[in-house]
């Protein structure tokens, strides 16, 4: 068979679904091919190494102070008339995939709202923003649970069994893949709930799954090796394990005590 | 953190909250929003443009424009990811500026450019200690420093978009004013690029892990 092209294989790694098949095939035959691969692997791996320097922790104070003086001549401009067009933003794709998880949310609410029992005497305006803030936890309880399970999986599999030369890992990439999005909004979510502790384990996360998500569905045993290295150098799995019972306890505790005034999220970022 | 000033915690209200007292009028509210979000803008931004000169700036003018296109954005699904897309317009469009004045002036080659600036990238070559692994690390990330300058504005937004930040080909095809499929090749021709210029380097160590392995 004729080898596969340069862009077959990029294409083929972006888990692309045109004549994937055909590729895997070949792959699995064609040392040359799978050597080729290989090197187009060195080139993201090289880019993902590329250092992302921390600006520190004073920088958001810092931009603050160099915009501050300079906002009066960018004053907010007056709304835009709604033109013949404006349901189009209705429909763009991320505006429906927002619409999307707020439904998931606000089923979650109600479910959690059946789940708790209404207190005599009131409390039921913190009741439902606790209601809300648990419908949350528990949300990204779960998901930081199937990533778990996902790099469990990953770290505890055989790097090359029985002489084989490529390992398919499609089911673990596409679960992966399905996180990446979520894993952006839940990540979104806890920065804007001033949730910087589970923000930063999100952060690191995605870059572990983005890994996991970008890789090709069938990795060579010296691909394999590198995911596996590189979910233990993050020592992401023991982090994401650390928030989720956090978050479990807080949760339960949510469930049975009444109202605090203490905001959950300041203890999280202290710890 | 929970830093607080002029009766703001930068941890206490939601995004959403921020944005509305600012268009009430609260100037100050738009802090919270500054404070939060200018850490991600920049490593971002840093990515695209490869130095902390250029990053520093697009962080800056990404928050001045969001501020006065704010009324746009009350609609929209979340103030991060909109200020993401403003700051990745603006260093596309800085870059190419970039890109013309350079053509324009017909400056040296780029060695001699930004010695003044202390790079995060060059500091490796300092700190890291003697092993030859972190000196072969170091080394590669200043031969990929030197790949991604060779990339056009599009290609190495598209990439960092891309590969590093996760966006899907829509969200790139978007910010690059294209479809899909262009910006599908975009990313194909960056990594393309990227991969003649580290070709010696990479293919090398590819091939050394390759021997040490498929024994």
């Amino acid at each position: 068979m004729k080898h596969t092209t340069e862009q077959e294989l990029f294409a083929y790694r972006e888990g692309e679904m045109k004549r994937r098949q055909t590729i895997a095939a070949h792959l699995q035959e064609c040392g040359e091919c799978r050597e080729e691969l290989e090197r187009i692997e060195e080139v993201f791996r090289a880019f993902n190494a590329m250092p992302a320097p921390d600006p520190g922790a004073e920088y958001g104070a810092k931009v603050w102070r160099q915009i501050a003086n300079r906002l009066p001549e960018h004053r907010p401009e007056r709304p835009p008339e709604r033109g013949a067009n404006w349901w189009r933003a209705w429909f763009a794709p991320r505006r429906l995939m927002a619409v999307g998880v707020a439904v998931v949310l606000l089923a979650l609410a109600f479910y959690a709202g059946r789940r708790t029992s209404p207190k005599p005497g009131g409390d039921e305006i913190a009741d439902a923003s606790k209601i809300r803030e648990r419908v949350l936890l528990v949300a990204v309880g779960e998901h930081l649970g199937k990533s778990e399970m996902i790099l469990m999986e990953l770290s505890n599999a055989q790097p090359a069994e029985d002489g084989k030369k490529l390992i398919n890992i499609s089911t673990a990439q596409k679960r992966a893949e399905d996180l990446v999005e979520e894993n952006r909004l839940y990540r979104q979510t806890a920065l804007e709930g001033g949730d910087n502790a589970i923000a930063n384990t999100l952060d690191e996360l995605q870059r572990v799954l983005l890994d996991v998500a970008n890789s090709p569905a069938e990795v060579t045993p010296v691909q394999f090796e590198s995911i596996q290295k590189r979910i233990a150098a993050q020592g992401i799995l023991l982090k994401v394990r650390v928030v989720r019972q956090e978050l479990r306890a807080e949760s339960e505790g949510k469930k049975t005590e009444p109202a605090q005034s203490d905001s959950t999220p300041k203890a999280r970022n202290k710890a | 953190m929970g830093d607080a000033f002029g009766g703001y915690d930068a941890g206490g209200i939601s995004d959403a909250a921020a944005v509305e007292r600012t268009l009430a009028g609260e100037r100050e509210a738009y802090r919270v929003l500054v404070e939060r979000h200018s850490a991600y803008v920049y490593r971002v931004a840093y990515r695209m443009t490869g130095n902390s000169h250029d990053a520093e700036e697009v962080v800056q003018e990404a928050f001045l424009r969001a501020y006065q296109k704010l009324q746009q954005f009350a609609g929209n699904a979340n103030f991060g990811t909109w200020v993401y897309r403003i700051a990745a317009n603006y260093a596309i469009d800085r870059l190419r500026q970039k890109k013309n004045e350079d053509a324009r002036r017909e400056v040296a080659p780029r060695a001699a450019e930004d010695e003044s600036e202390i790079d995060p990238l060059e500091k490796l070559k300092d700190t890291a200690p003697s092993p030859e692994r972190l000196a072969g690390s170091a080394q590669l990330a200043r031969k990929m420093k030197e790949a991604l300058d060779t990339l056009t504005p599009a290609e190495r937004t598209a990439i960092v978009m891309r590969h590093w930040d996760g966006c899907g080909i829509e969200e790139i095809a978007e910010v690059l004013k294209s479809n899909s499929s262009a910006a599908k090749n975009t990313v194909f021709r960056a990594v393309q690029k990227l991969r003649q210029a580290l070709k010696p380097f990479a293919e090398g160590r590819g091939a050394a892990k390759a021997v040490g392995t498929e024994l």
